[in-house]
């Protein structure tokens, strides 16, 4: 692992070093180590490139770090990875991609991520996207994940890109069985020319499911984005998307939220919102001794998250 | 000590031009509580966002601590001292409130007891609210005691609140009046409310009643605030600004 490695993991997935428990990294399509316990197994797929994740039922306070990255210009893959996760268990998994381009070519990562959790389980799954490099080559991501969360599970999605990658297309199925929860987070920043959209289902399948989508991006310069989040209710359940975004120089945003119910007691709510930031949340900031930009690095930083 | 000299400050509607400040003369001394009261429209946010360079003055001078600040932006104003709390302030999506108060004591990151101090003081319960974001979720008077704690948490010379007590309930009020009165005997600052509150005028030492632009009247509590009692809070001003 060279020191630009770690630069990346740091990114993507807040790693220093070599974290503790299992673990994967993967980087230009070979791994660059892998850690399994007691707990949880990774091993390779047999028939494509990937691997897959087992954790036993019971695992508890667990994290699994699996990023991926590319320092090869050029390089482009397409990866599947399976998580089966055990009923009762309460883990972390920290995913993301870093891709750093010096070169001409493009450098791109497809990630097929699905997961399979059983009964009763709490899962954290966190995914970071980065690139950077002095090259012309593009840095593209396309992300998918799809999850089936079991009876009385819940999973919290947290997925950011905040900067370098040119092009993302993410695509992102989840169904929800009885009792069980999703929330997913998004955050987005675009800049330049950057293209960026996202295609969300989330189902809520079963009795008593309950799910949110909540979006937050922030389009700068010339970058061009499209929302599509819906929510689809099967059964007496609760949904809920919200959208906002900020857009900045001449960029371009799409938020477009949809909710379907297709039984009588699903309840379903969307909202969405698209502006500038607000003159008077930039005269408040400088009130308290911000110039105007740093008032407006405030606010996107908080917007965000980061 | 706050020096404005000969004030004004007009806006356009379409070609008709409106003479919202007519050449303001008031000086406030350091540690001075002034309340800056008369009818709606009489020009008393108009002379804040003046003072605080939120809106630009077309005629005279704002003069604080020997310092001219009418050239000054905003953002040097509020370094050289000046704070002003909005009458109907912004929210922040994803901003915590402990971001935000952060902010506002000059960048460095307060800790949850230093926030929890200045929520305290505005009838916040700051337990609940720290970690909370400054968006729609809040109520308008929760939005109004939040941006009264960062006027606070600037700890400026001069500090000036405007409506302070609009959209707050009660009980928040009276501990608003409180945090006033305290504010007014432990600081040095010089304080200017804005205000039509008879709890809040009555902690004044000098009041200003500005109506249609000019300065209607100027002078100690004592000889001011019977005049505002026995008028019915302005309308006297508002017939005298006709």
């Amino acid at each position: 692992m060279e020191k630009l490695d770690f630069t990346l993991l740091k990114e993507i997935a807040l790693m220093d070093s070599i974290p503790t428990g299992a673990y994967n990294i993967r980087k230009n399509g070979s791994s660059a180590g892998r850690f399994s316990t007691e707990n949880i197994r990774i091993e390779n797929k047999t028939d494509k490139a990937g691997i897959d994740i087992n954790i036993k039922s019971n695992t508890k306070g667990e994290t699994v770090h699996i990023p991926v990255i590319i320092t090869d210009t050029g390089y482009t893959e397409v990866v599947y990875n399976d998580f089966f996760i055990g009923d009762n268990c309460d883990v972390t998994i920290m995913a993301g991609c870093g891709i750093h381009n010096c070169g001409d070519s493009e450098s791109r990562h497809d990630g097929v991520h699905t997961f399979y959790i059983g009964k009763n389980s709490v899962v954290r799954y966190a995914e970071r996207h980065y690139g950077d490099g002095d090259g012309n080559g593009e840095n593209v991501m396309n992300p998918e994940t799809i999850v089936y969360v079991g009876e009385g599970s819940t999973i919290q999605m947290d997925t950011t890109q905040i900067k370098g990658i040119d092009s993302t297309a993410r695509k992102t199925k989840i169904v929800v069985a009885k009792d069980g929860s999703a929330i997913i987070n998004e955050k987005l920043l675009t800049h330049g020319k950057q293209y960026a959209e996202s295609d969300m289902d989330l189902i809520l399948d079963g009795e008593n499911a309950n799910g949110r989508i909540i979006s937050r991006s922030v389009a700068q310069d010339d970058s061009k984005q499209i929302f599509r989040p819906c929510v689809t209710g099967k059964s007496a359940c609760f949904g809920h998307i919200r959208c906002d975004s900020i857009l900045m120089g001449n960029a371009t945003i799409s938020s477009i939220p949809a909710v379907a119910a297709e039984h009588t007691e699903a309840n379903l709510v969307h909202e969405a919102a698209i502006g500038r930031i607000a003159g008077d949340q930039l005269i408040k900031l400088m009130t308290l001794g911000l110039t105007e930009e740093e008032a407006e690095e405030k606010i996107l930083e908080g917007f965000l998250g980061e | 000590m706050l020096e404005i000299k000969n004030l004004s400050f007009s806006a356009t509607d379409g070609a008709e031009k409106i003479d919202i400040l007519k050449n303001i003369d008031l000086t406030v001394k350091d540690g001075t509580f002034l309340v800056l009261t008369g009818p709606n429209g009489g020009g008393k946010t108009s002379l804040a966002k003046a003072i605080s360079g939120i809106v630009q003055p077309t005629g005279g001078s704002v003069i604080w601590n020997g310092l001219d600040v009418t050239n000054m932006s905003i953002t040097e104003r509020a370094r050289a001292g000046i704070s002003y709390g909005f009458q109907q302030p912004p929210r922040f999506t994803g901003m915590t409130v402990k971001a935000l108060l952060s902010i506002a004591s000059g960048g460095k990151e307060l800790s949850r007891i230093e926030c929890c101090n200045y929520l305290n003081k505005v009838g916040l319960c700051a337990a609940d609210y720290v970690d909370r974001e400054v968006d729609t979720s809040l109520s308008g008077g929760e939005v109004k005691r939040i941006e009264i704690a960062t006027i606070l948490a600037r700890k400026s010379g001069l500090m000036i609140f405007d409506e302070p007590e609009a959209g707050i309930d009660l009980w928040s009020f009276a501990k608003l009046t409180e945090t006033f009165r305290e504010l007014h005997k432990t600081s040095d600052a010089t304080i200017i409310v804005i205000s039509h509150q008879e709890r809040i005028i009555s902690l004044a030492d000098e009041i200003c009643v500005l109506s249609n632009g000019q300065i209607a009247e100027h002078g100690s509590r004592d000889e001011i605030f019977p005049k505002l009692l026995g008028t019915g809070m302005g309308c006297e001003y508002m017939r005298k600004g006709e």
